[in-house]
């Protein structure tokens, strides 16, 4: 049986391969985020309960581990109610823009080193970064159009948040990475990974064991900084707590979300979570090393099935514990104000980046010339 | 001629056509964002990755959704009823025909195109910066010093209708 499926894929052309095998990677790697998706909101809410004192979902399942298949159908078995007053197309093609930008960023993140000859990332693409950002900024359409097509006031004042907000923070996030490309002087994503193998070589020798590893958020104290702005503006681009004034249910019932309901409604809340999830991803990716560990030997490309699995895992729970903190941060902190927010990403962030560009830049020129 | 050029070719020029002849605003600024995305794709159909991704980026994720931002903000739904069509649309059409007409012209008549066309090299982004910012350095710094006047006017227009508010 085995057997044969091997001789059949080996009969196979390389395009036939090509096409086979990315099919595969996408519909894996679709089905793992919606299935996190889910259950990011039931860590949401898991998380969410502990910190309030609450018990939180505790009835569908062990648990309430059932409690995002229940929100599933619910949201697709729930009448699908269009409001009068709003623009129909604009109305209908809102939700599928908000979540299409979350998925497709998943497609250049190397998210394993390889699997038998396959390596692990779906298009590896030698401007990877250029992609991320050039799909990262289309998010902001769904809400815009959300709110424009919504045709009233609450969430017309969220599309406008929202965008304003999102055009400021991705120019701090774009610029935030520009020192991690020049440190490393490679787009592609999967040779920043490379890149990142072995302990960091700073660390005096008298400390022994204790040993730091190569990812780049460690490398320097630029790149750590770039990793501080590129945090606090992936914050904002998922209008995530403290950045959450697209939505801010306390002043605009929701934001640009609240003529819609059923699927519609839920096609928005997923992406947000997708969006959550490919941040984290992008950051494991970009400042901490990937799918590496440096110990046993976990940093170089697996040479086994097995192997292959346990790379995809570390990466795996790298960006869990990036979403565990993204939740944890949402509530435990107060939002902010809409001018602090601007404040904070025109007058702080922007200027901060831009110094960080030319120490960086200064720096490696120093150091070609000694 | 490949179907995806076509395909794409087609959607470019129908949105381009959108944007210009819709009579609600938004429509036309979204109908240019298509636009834009069909350059964006035309661009990778060549194998240009770089300037395709900075298509999308610049021109999709940061022009087109300033200029959604600003109808929104100042004019959001009003439909205006005059025709969309300005009164001198005959002579528009003769100017703009004379002029592709001079430019196709030129073209067609240059020796750039007798020559044979080398095959495309896989341009690195590497290679583009070096180019920029050795051979072409002195475009670029115009280039950068046109946009910065351009954005101090920009803001100077801004701070004037302040004042006047006051």
């Amino acid at each position: 049986m085995f057997d044969n499926i091997t001789n059949w894929i080996d009969g196979l052309t390389a395009m036939q391969q090509f096409v086979l095998f990315s099919g595969v990677k996408i519909f894996a790697v679709f089905g793992v985020l919606m299935t996190c998706v889910a259950y990011a909101v039931w860590v949401e809410r898991k998380v969410a309960a502990a910190i309030q004192d609450r018990v939180g979902p505790n009835r569908a399942g062990p648990f309430g581990l059932l409690q995002p298949a229940c929100d599933g159908i619910k949201a697709f078995l729930k009448e699908d109610f269009t409001p009068d007053h709003v623009r129909k197309a604009y109305f209908w093609i809102a939700p599928a823009i908000a979540l299409i930008p979350a998925l497709l960023t998943v497609a250049v993140i190397p998210f394993g080193s390889n699997l038998g000859a396959q390596k692990m990332v779906i298009a590896d693409l030698n401007v990877g970064i250029l992609y991320t950002f050039g799909i990262v900024s289309l998010g902001v359409y769904g809400i815009v159009l959300a709110g424009y097509a919504a045709n009233s006031k609450y969430p017309f004042i969220g599309g406008i948040r929202s965008s304003a907000q999102m055009v400021s923070y991705e120019l701090a996030m774009g610029m935030s990475v520009i020192p991690l490309f020049l440190w490393v002087g490679d787009l592609n994503l999967s040779q920043l990974v490379i890149s990142q193998q072995g302990f960091v070589g700073w660390l005096p020798d008298a400390l022994g064991s204790v040993r730091l590893p190569n990812w780049l958020v460690f490398q320097s104290p630029m790149l750590a900084l770039s990793f501080f702005i590129f945090l606090v503006a992936a914050f904002a681009e998922t209008n995530r707590t403290p950045f959450d004034l697209p939505e801010a249910e306390q002043e605009l019932a929701g934001g640009y979300n609240i003529e819609y309901s059923s699927i519609k409604f839920a096609l928005f809340f997923m992406g947000e979570y997708a969006a959550m999830i490919t941040a984290s991803a992008m950051m494991v990716t970009l400042f901490f090393g990937g799918w590496t560990l440096p110990w046993f030997g976990l940093d170089q490309p697996a040479t086994s099935i097995p192997g292959g699995l346990l790379h995809i895992g570390i990466f795996f729970v790298k960006v869990v514990a990036f979403v565990f903190t993204i939740v944890w941060v949402r509530w435990m902190w107060p939002r902010f104000r809409y001018d602090q927010l601007m404040d904070l990403g025109w007058r702080r962030f922007i200027p901060l980046a831009l110094v960080n560009i030319v120490v960086t830049a200064l720096w490696l020129w120093i150091r070609s010339r000694s | 001629m490949s179907p995806v050029f076509l395909i794409l070719a087609l959607v470019t020029l129908l949105s381009a056509v959108a944007a210009i002849s819709f009579r609600n605003l938004v429509h036309c600024s979204l109908s240019l964002v298509v636009t834009f995305a069909g350059l964006a794709g035309l661009y990778l159909q060549l194998h240009a990755q770089f300037v395709g991704f900075a298509q999308v980026l610049v021109y999709i994720g940061a022009v087109a959704i300033l200029i959604v931002f600003a109808i929104l903000l100042t004019r959001s739904a009003d439909t205006p009823n005059h025709a969309v069509l300005a009164p001198g649309w005959l002579v528009g059409i003769a100017v703009a025909v004379v002029v592709f007409g001079a430019l196709g012209l030129a073209i067609l008549k240059s020796e750039a195109i007798s020559k044979k066309v080398p095959a495309a090299p896989e341009a690195t982004v590497k290679q583009i910066g070096d180019a920029l910012m050795n051979q072409y350095v002195l475009p670029l710094e115009v280039i950068g010093l046109l946009l910065t006047a351009a954005m101090i006017g920009a803001v100077i227009i801004a701070m004037r209708d302040d004042k006047e508010a006051k």
